[in-house]
């Protein structure tokens, strides 16, 4: 019997020869990831009592989750963290002018198939999109891992999801990751991998595949992976020159379970309050009423997203009493939107562009909402509070069916507008 | 070791927001945490509970953020022991790392009501539910998680690793 793609990688990075699904392993990680929580981690750190951490070349630290800072305990915050890097010469230190850590560790070449990835952040799964394993785990391991470089991991089942058909217009892949989370539930996919695969990913270009892979910990997937192809290498050529070699699951490898989707006659699909997968079709909640609209977060803050969502708005005006913010995932993305002309198209609309960071998405600051307010939003979660308040409403959707959402002022029907 | 507590019943799928919102990660300080412990969930539940009451709770507890305060905050609230029909994966890892035993039974959790008195022994995984006079077998976790539990979390265990590499060198 051959070996998943989870079995082999998690083999090689513990030293041994073979290991099976269910087996408890230690290994040694490529990279660690940490973001605003790391002052919080090189106080754990410091408790162990060890003067230096192991591996500075193996640490990342992108600040994103609220910049610029927007208290004074927030900046504190950061203080410490850009100390930190300095005492212990941590040189992949990315500011708060760089973008969310999820878009920022591929696009400055950390993210390479065959690596294993571990970071302070439950969507560190993204990583999986580019044949990375790559998986969140907690701010005690990340200071463990800072001392050690080792933590113990259980080999996880793998699940298969193939997704067949054509894509049909109006649908994107955050659609196809909503649909998923709705069938198998927020708990459908608990400690396992999940290997999308199937023409519909062999055709998905690499933003939404990392949409997916973004996504997978939401049915409580420990990693997502698509098998890397000449999408990836290509994508990966632009960035890095680093070498790596290219793990894929054996053909006759054993999976717990094999979904099969077909996607042909699927609709834009909404995740409605206050779980990721209370998933419903558009067409059971259009009419609901908006008073904020978001584009952006690790999910979908990508050029392809933005891109979609400027030809919805253009020449068109937003609907009146609708905030709609704009978040580019990183400065990358910001600047790309801009020699595009899609940022100034965005402006002209009656969008707020805002700087590369997660933003309102876990209510931090910049665009919480109100008691009684409704926010439709291209992020990853709603949950009750999620968005700084717990009498607000969060709806999960493609940026498309904000785009167009931001425009009527309800949850809207994208298909409506294509015809 | 072996803990005594109530029981106070929770659904599926208690996630990381509910069980302490993101609007008071500004802080490390277990006991301000303990405070806002599920208060988005019932705002009464910290002042309601007692010390070294066990939260029982459906399928998929702790999902959503990595955030360590979650089982931070329910330590730090008094709560001893959760048990539940299953956990996601980090809320899992982070309560083991913080040293706050948990234990995955459907049984247990589908045969006892709020407010049942549960014994509970975490080197054996045996529940016994008080009130009902019902014993379970629950698969105990691996020894060496066991020990990182029992000295109180990852730091303390990391500790004690490196000074026994120390010693083989």
């Amino acid at each position: 019997m051959g070996k998943t793609f989870a079995e082999k990688i998690l083999a090689l990075k513990s030293g041994k020869g073979s290991v099976i699904a269910g087996e408890i392993v230690t290994v040694s990680p490529d990279i660690v990831m940490s973001h605003d929580n790391t002052a919080a981690i090189a106080k754990k750190f410091n408790q162990i009592g060890i003067d230096k951490v192991k591996h500075p070349e193996k640490i990342v630290i992108p600040l994103d989750h609220c910049v610029p800072a927007a208290t004074e305990k927030y900046a504190t915050n950061h203080k410490e963290i850009r100390e930190f890097i300095q005492e212990q010469k941590i040189e992949n230190f990315y500011d708060i002018n760089t973008g969310v850590c999820h878009q920022v560790l591929p696009e400055k070449g950390y993210v390479l198939p065959g690596t294993l990835i571990l970071g302070a952040d439950s969507h560190t799964t993204t990583y999986g999109a580019f044949g990375a394993f790559s998986t969140g785990i907690g701010r005690s391991e990340v200071a463990s891992i800072w001392a050690t470089d080792e933590i113990w991991l259980r080999v996880p089942e793998t699940i298969k999801i193939n997704i067949k058909g054509e894509i049909p217009p109006g649908i994107y892949p955050k659609d196809i990751i909503l649909h998923i989370i709705g069938d198998l539930g927020a708990d459908g996919a608990l400690y396992r991998a999940v290997e999308f695969s199937g023409k519909v990913i062999r055709d998905m270009d690499i933003g939404g595949r990392m949409t997916l892979c973004n996504m997978a910990v939401e049915m409580g997937a420990k990693i997502g992976y698509v098998e890397p192809d000449e999408k990836t290498i290509q994508w990966l050529t632009a960035r890095t020159n680093k070498k790596y070699e290219i793990i894929k699951s054996d053909t006759d490898a054993e999976y717990e379970k094999i979904i099969d989707y077909d996607i042909s006659s699927l609709e834009p699909q909404i995740a409605c309050p206050h779980t990721v997968d209370n998933v419903k079709p558009v067409s059971e909640v259009a009419g609901t009423k908006i008073n904020q609209a978001l584009i952006g977060t690790c999910t979908n803050g990508r050029i392809e997203d933005l891109k979609i969502t400027s030809e919805i708005l253009r020449g068109k005006k937003i609907s009146n009493g609708v905030r709609l913010l704009v978040f580019p995932a990183s400065m990358e993305v910001f600047a790309r939107a801009m020699e595009l002309g899609i940022l100034q198209e965005l402006v002209k609309s009656g969008a707020v562009i805002m700087n590369p960071g997660c933003g309102p998405c876990l209510g931090a600051h910049e665009g919480a909402l109100a008691p009684g307010e409704v926010c439709l939003s291209t992020a990853n979660r709603n949950f009750k509070g999620r968005m700084g308040c717990k009498e607000a409403e969060v709806y999960l959707a493609s940026p498309a069916t904000v785009a167009i959402s931001s425009l009527y002022g309800e949850i809207t029907d994208i298909r409506g507008d294509l015809k | 070791m072996i803990i005594k507590g109530k029981v106070w019943k929770f659904k599926d799928n208690i996630d990381t927001d509910v069980i302490i919102p993101a609007r008071y990660l500004n802080t490390s300080d277990p006991k301000e945490l303990a405070l806002h412990c599920m208060e988005d969930y019932d705002p009464k539940f910290v002042k309601k509970m007692d010390q070294g009451d066990i939260i029982v709770a459906g399928k998929n507890f702790g999902c959503g953020s990595s955030r360590e305060h979650a089982p931070i905050a329910l330590k730090a609230a008094g709560v001893s022991c959760i048990i539940a029909k299953s956990f996601a994966r980090i809320f899992f890892r982070n309560a083991i790392n913080i040293g706050l035993p948990i234990f995955e039974s459907e049984e247990v959790v589908e045969q006892c009501l709020p407010g049942d008195l549960l014994e509970v022994d975490t080197v054996e995984g045996i529940i016994k539910n008080l009130t009902k006079n019902k014993v379970y077998q629950t698969n105990p976790l691996p020894p060496f998680i066991q020990k990182i539990i029992s000295l109180g979390g990852l730091r303390e265990y990391v500790q004690e690793e490196l000074k026994r590499r120390e010693k083989d060198v």
